[in-house]
């Protein structure tokens, strides 16, 4: 699986998803700046955490206009894989890429922890190593985590079962304990946690690993 | 020149935590007439142009493009020649 991750001016978990993808997956990876366009030669592309721009005006909202971001959206419209980290799905709500929106956190803080979640959807190239029901623990890390759409929004997540993981125990007052939803054609993932923190047994989880291997598994079926 | 003032809150019923707690500060404060408190921001832009109404068409634009997220949030503003 090629894999292209994204650098925004303040990301600043791309070298955490660069060192799991090729150190500890064995994969092929390069960074790409923001200011890059072409990105038709990757399988996957990774948009971390981090705040970028300084998560200034709204998170995710200014990396939204970046030039490589209309690539990005051509790069989804292809089929192709993205994943968006914490952070990297701010961006994808805010370029919509994926429905909803992001509010601060119920009790205004910044949430630095392990959490449980449960896979929702096996279903997607993001969770084929995975069965419905399996409580995953992986760490998050934000102070904009409190997803949000409106009632017709919600309704069409469900009813295409767009909600891949939901919190055991809701941490920020998230609709319906949302911490990652998918596009309706499957091919687009946006999750709160960051499972390349939890991707090394040494790390106390390797949970995470089991997104990328399920992206890798898929490439490697219908790259 | 225009300078134009654009405030953005958060829409109606979308939970504002953040002013809850302004409010409850508030009232524990002896304001106990403040019933609700909504929190947003304030932008103001300098626009360098001729026509008041092209300013204001220039202003509607930005705030739907980038100012706002519709999904969360409304926007109001005003433009005045300065």
């Amino acid at each position: 699986m090629k894999t292209g991750i994204l650098v925004f001016p303040g990301s600043n978990c791309d070298m955490d998803c660069y060192h799991v993808i090729k150190d500890v997956l064995g994969q092929k990876t390069e960074y790409i700046w923001h200011g890059d366009k072409k990105l038709d030669h990757f399988d996957a592309l990774i948009l971390p955490g981090g705040f970028s721009y300084g998560d200034y005006l709204r998170t995710g909202a200014i990396a939204r206009f970046s030039p490589v971001m209309d690539s990005v959206i051509e790069f989804a419209d292809s089929g192709k894989l993205v994943i968006g980290i914490c952070n990297g799905f701010q961006i994808l709500l805010e370029s919509g890429l994926l429905p909803g929106a992001m509010l601060r956190n119920r009790d205004l803080h910044f949430i630095c922890r392990y959490v449980d979640l449960k896979v929702e959807n096996e279903k997607t190239p993001f969770t084929s190593k995975l069965k419905k029901g399996r409580v995953l623990r992986i760490p998050i890390a934000h102070n904009e985590g409190n997803y949000f759409a409106d009632d017709e929004t919600l309704r069409k997540l469900k009813n295409n079962n767009q909600i891949i993981f939901r919190y055991c125990s809701n941490p920020n007052g998230s609709l319906e304990d949302i911490a990652g939803i998918c596009n309706e054609r499957g091919n687009v993932l946006g999750m709160m946690p960051h499972p390349e923190r939890c991707s090394e047994a040494l790390l106390g989880s390797d949970d995470g690993r089991l997104i990328f291997e399920s992206m890798i598994d898929w490439v490697k079926k219908n790259g | 020149m225009f300078k134009a003032t654009v405030k953005v809150t958060l829409k109606k019923k979308v939970l504002d935590p953040q002013g809850k707690t302004v409010m409850s500060s508030l009232n524990s404060l002896g304001f106990s007439s403040v019933s609700e408190v909504r929190m947003g921001k304030l932008v103001e832009l300098m626009i360098d142009s001729k026509d008041k109404d092209k300013a204001k068409a220039e202003v509607e634009e930005m705030c739907k493009k980038l100012l706002s997220n519709p999904i969360i949030e409304d926007f109001s503003f005003e433009v005045e020649e300065v």
